[in-house]
């Protein structure tokens, strides 16, 4: 019995090209850039110098904040530069540039494909490795997991919920790494409920996948403390206030956390992140890629060193396709189109999707007719229609909080479902940030 | 005919006794305002614009007549006109303000700076900007979207189709600010009209190094500071890569944007020039008419 | 270096296949089966009807917007048609032509345009030019002869075809109990399930009706909230009355496959522009439908009730628009 959350989604097209293709290590180029800005927060501050020599694992930046990630080196090799350079939107943010020579490793990371299933390390030598070790969520938003996996007084976890639903279309990254890598997922599980001091565990796997559900299912009988739960396949399973309603019928409240339901929701991926740091002492130097769309002759899932730049990659598969018209890092509900092709792979970079015209190109918007659709498909209960009206008025920001706008969870069904091809979406999330800015400015006064 | 008599006695009466009710409730329920405000409210232009400050033009007047001077409070839109009307009302004496006029201070257009990507999303500045650094390699420069038009309520500011930049109409600028705090670059800016609406700006925004500036638009300031060593009354600075000019200063002497290598700096409403073999390069686009 | 210039927007990057267009388009393909059987059984009084009702609703559209609102030509959504479309099926099969082209220019013009367009309307404009020929020439919108030529094409075989409704009024007001009056007329209830020649050319079939609705929800294009709390509604209410009496009540099922029932809940009560936005709305909307046309057709002066039961919720709709809310994610258990 497929379970999912109750409120709205939408079915888009699968869209699923590289299901059945393996994962391929993609070669290490010449050189890499890689980002200071690799989680949500502020961007680690650089701890080498130009011409400094770097081994992989190398720790290259360090947290400048509280919300804030180590990076390392995902080459081997001579620091070029560290200078400003443009991310995929065009805004500077500090990179280290390093011209690879060999690929040299620090000497304490295990290397080997051999799983290793003892948890020895404690609680606390478990969050100490796995901020060492830079890992943030790989679902997207980029938190560091050991804040996460640490959670605040007053607050206490029940359940982890290990997200496997990769619920946007063309997406593949999710699904491969479960049926390549499925006992890490499980040992990274047993790992994060160590850290919470919980024993209770499932992980959440979408119908469109079944290789994975039989083989998470078949290996979930050695982890007793996982249960592996089927969901419906349908967008936006795989955002976390809905995989927690689906799974535990719980709702996360309006300017909630997860947490506050009891759960930890993390990612399969950032599941093998914390394998690899507490197990191997490994960090995050690579990033497991789903590079697709119709018009790329060969769609291929790829693991990649993270600051591989997108245009290198390009040229990798054959170069740009005379019909790509947008080129977009992540999947096509809740990805970020690209203007600047030169920006690199990050930690939580999880495909490239190029979309031709036909595909992507919106059309003019007519007016409403009033259908109700946005409003049947919104998860958060919301209706955009009229969020939409209020936000265009321009000074409603009262009423727009009297309507709830501060849940939305920027998902894009409404955008996605209008026949009148209104740009909902475009303009409450403009309107949204106004309003939090608002709410936190009243709560900063109290 | 009873009936009639009946009919027309008890309405008489009902609306005679109505009338009464009716005045001693406003006497009792009655709003003790000062007359003068509204006085002072029939002075005002009536745009409520807001670009006063205040929540419109009763607002306004209420200010005014409340506090114990006029002080700071200026009505853009009526401008020097209705103020002294105001304060001459009020029996109080009026400092004059300059008027001023909302300067676009970008001239980035369709040929000067290539656009680099095709924005397909809400027509808005202000999306636009949300989500990255806009369309072309300028992250500073205009959108060319229309949030500032939408703004303006007086019909004074424009978008113009062919270069893709907001065009002010003088006539009708009240220099209200709404289309300053509409950009959410910051590029428009209220400066003193000048001397026969004559003034002299610094078309560019961009703090980035001069190179890169230059990659992304033929006419963006490269911060070379020529200008400001030419400048005879010390009214240019240039600060991260970015000449300004201060318009208190400024005498309108023409000679920055004579020597500006870029053409960024741009003079409005001067005398067209003695016609000379012109190219391309050298012709200043005036802002006339 | 790869330099292309890119579509850049905010997400999301892909979008449904369904427009204003393809939607109305949906509805007139789910009219075909009800549209072919009329024309089957009415010939070219059906074909003019339709004719007449669709262009004069197009036209008037594209009149009104390039010479009174000088705003954008919209009759391409295909919207007038449907409106058009709905009216001609609400009509007497033999009435004079230029009845349905009153009632299209008035469900258009006031019924539609007035409010501003599309999705700007109350009333549901089909609907509005029904009640309004209604009001104003109910002789001819009660006139239920079949049309003389297609008769003696031997198509069918009676000359007039008195509603099942009316029939049953007159014949309770006459005293008689309802199997008497079935009888009397040789009313078969389950013939009328596949060919009902008594009524409007579009109540001619309920099947087709159904056809058209199983159509409709495949393709997404409604879901089955209104039509399904009219329906139950209907049967409920009139049920109760018929167990109580069943010699002076007619049965649920006569009474939801009679009238403008099924064609008014599937397609009048769906408009979108005119009904409420969330699921708890639509609830109250079809039960609202249901309870009048019931009332007025036990209690009123009129033998239907459907037409003025939408018309009247069709008002309540945008007080429940503003407040009832949908189910909140975050504030629910």
């Amino acid at each position: 019995m497929a379970r999912t959350f109750k409120i709205g989604g939408i079915h888009p097209q699968d869209n699923k090209l590289t299901a059945n293709a393996p994962v391929e290590v993609f070669p290490i180029l010449p050189t890499v850039y890689i980002s200071m800005a690799q989680s949500l927060g502020a961007p680690a501050t650089p701890v080498v110098a130009k011409g400094d020599k770097v081994k992989v694992g190398q720790v290259i930046g360090e947290p400048s904040g509280f919300i804030s990630g180590f990076v390392h080196a995902s080459v081997s090799g001579i620091v070029r530069d560290v200078c400003p350079m443009a991310d995929l939107a065009g805004n500077p943010v500090m990179h280290v540039v390093i011209d690879v020579e060999g690929d040299e490793w620090m000497p304490e990371i295990d290397r080997s494909k051999t799983v290793v299933r003892a948890i020895t390390a404690s609680k606390d030598e478990i969050i100490d490795r796995i901020k060492k070790a830079g890992v943030v969520g790989l679902g997207g938003a980029g938190f560091p997991t050991w804040i996460k996996l640490s959670p605040p007084p007053g607050k206490k976890a029940e359940f982890l919920i290990l997200n496997g639903s990769e619920c946007e279309p063309y997406v593949t990254a999710d699904d491969r790494s479960m049926r390549e890598q499925p006992e890490e997922i499980f040992i990274g599980g047993e790992i994060m409920l160590k850290a919470l001091g919980i024993e209770k565990g499932f992980i959440g796997i979408e119908e469109n996948k079944p290789q994975a559900i039989a083989l998470m299912k078949e290996k979930a009988e050695h982890y007793s403390h996982f249960k592996v739960v089927v969901l419906h396949t349908k967008y936006p399973e795989g955002g976390e206030k809905q995989i927690i309603n689906a799974i535990t019928g719980r709702r996360v409240p309006t300017l909630g956390l997860p947490i506050d339901t009891g759960c930890v929701v993390q990612n399969v991926g950032t599941a093998i992140a914390v394998y690899d740091a507490v197990q191997k002492n490994k960090p995050i130097v690579e990033s497991t890629i789903t590079v697709t769309g119709k018009c790329i002759a060969q769609q291929r899932n790829f693991v990649m060193r993270v600051g591989t730049s997108f245009a290198q990659i390009l040229d990798a598969i054959g170069g740009l396709p005379v019909t790509a018209a947008k080129f977009i890092s992540g999947g096509p509900m809740m990805g970020k189109a690209v203007s600047n092709i030169d920006a690199s792979v990050l930690k939580g970079t999880s495909a490239f999707l190029l979309l031709t015209e036909e595909e992507t190109k919106r059309q003019p918007e007519d007016s409403c007719i009033r259908c109700g659709k946005c409003v049947e498909v919104c998860p958060m209960g919301l209706e955009p229609y009229l969020l939409n009206t209020l936000s265009r008025m321009g000074g409603q920001e009262a009423e727009l909080e009297k309507n709830d706008i501060q849940d939305c969870i920027e998902c894009g069904c409404c955008l996605y479902t209008c026949p009148a091809h209104i740009q909902l979406l475009d303009v409450i999330r403009v309107n949204k940030a106004a309003v939090l800015r608002i709410i936190k400015g009243r709560a900063a006064k109290k | 005919m009873n009936i009639l008599v009946v009919t027309i006695l008890s309405l008489t009466l009902m609306g005679l006794v109505l009338a009464v009710v009716l005045y001693l409730v406003a006497q009792k329920f009655k709003v003790v305002e000062d007359p003068r405000i509204d006085d002072v409210e029939a002075l005002m232009p009536g745009a409520n614009c807001g670009g006063c400050g205040h929540a419109g033009c009763r607002d306004f007047a209420e200010t005014v007549v409340k506090a114990p001077s006029i002080g700071k409070e200026f009505c853009p839109v009526g401008g020097n006109a209705v103020m002294s009307k105001v304060a001459a009302y009020l029996g109080q004496a009026l400092e004059e303000k300059k008027p001023q006029v909302a300067v676009v201070r970008c001239n980035g257009d369709y040929d000067n700076r290539e656009r680099t990507n095709y924005w397909d999303g809400y027509s808005s500045c202000k999306v636009m900007f949300a989500l990255y650094s806009g369309d072309t390699g300028c992250k500073y420069g205009c959108a060319g979207l229309g949030d500032c038009e939408d703004a303006c309520k007086f019909d004074a500011i424009h978008i113009n189709k062919i270069t893709g930049l907001p065009e002010v109409d003088e006539e009708k600028c009240t220099s209200c600010g709404a289309c300053v705090k509409a950009c959410p670059k910051g590029i428009i800016e209220l400066r003193d009209k000048g001397i026969k609406n004559r003034r002299v700006c610094v078309l560019c925004r961009n703090t980035d190094k001069g190179g890169l500036t230059r990659q992304f638009c033929k006419i963006g300031c490269i911060g070379c500071g020529k200008c400001a060593k030419v400048c005879p009354f010390d009214a240019i600075t240039v600060e991260n890569n970015l000449a300004y000019i201060d318009f208190t200063k400024c005498k309108l002497c023409h000679k920055c944007v004579d020597e500006c290598p870029t053409h960024a700096i741009q003079a409005f409403n001067f005398p067209p020039k003695v016609p000379v073999e012109v190219t391309v390069d050298d012709a200043l686009p005036l802002k006339n008419d | 270096m790869i330099m292309k210039k890119f579509i850049v927007s905010p997400a999301p990057h892909i979008h449904s296949d369904q427009s204003t267009q393809s939607l109305m388009i949906d509805v007139i393909i789910a009219l075909v089966p009800t549209l072919a059987v009329s024309i089957y059984a009415f010939g070219f009084s059906a074909i003019q009807l339709v004719l007449i009702g669709v262009a004069t609703c197009a036209l008037t559209e594209y009149l009104i917007e390039k010479f009174i609102m000088h705003s954008e030509i919209t009759i391409k959504d295909c919207s007038a048609i449907v409106t058009g479309l709905l009216l001609a099926l609400n009509m007497p099969p033999s009435s004079p032509w230029w009845l349905i082209l009153i009632g299209s220019f008035m469900a258009i013009a006031v019924g539609k345009m007035t409010y501003g367009g599309i999705g700007q309307n109350i009333f549901n404009p089909a609907i509005f030019g029904r009640v309004f020929l209604l009001v104003s020439f109910p002789v001819y919108m009660t006139d239920w002869s079949i049309p003389q030529a297609w008769l003696n094409a031997g198509k069918i075989d009676a000359v007039t075809g008195p509603t099942p409704l009316s029939m049953v009024r007159d014949g309770l007001a006459a005293g008689q109990t309802v199997p008497q009056i079935f009888a009397a007329n040789n009313f078969n209830q389950l013939d009328k399930l596949f060919i009902n020649i008594g009524g409007s050319v579009g109540e001619i079939s309920a099947i087709a009706l159904v056809l058209g609705f199983i159509y409709l929800l495949i393709r997404r294009v409604i879901k089955p909230t209104i039509p399904l709390t009219i329906l139950i509604t209907i049967f409920v209410f009139t049920g109760i009355f018929w167990l109580i009496d069943p010699l002076h009540h007619t049965s649920p099922i006569f009474n939801i496959f009679t009238g403008g029932v099924l064609i008014g809940a599937i397609f009048m009560a769906t408009d979108y522009v005119t009904s409420p936005m969330t699921f708890r709305g639509q609830v109250i909307y079809g039960v609202g439908i249901g309870v009048i046309t019931v009332l007025i057709r036990l209690f009123g002066s009129y033998p239907e009730g459907v037409s003025f039961a939408i018309l009247i919720m069709n008002g309540i709709v945008p007080l429940l628009n503003k407040y009832i809310k949908p189910a909140r994610y975050a504030k629910g258990a």
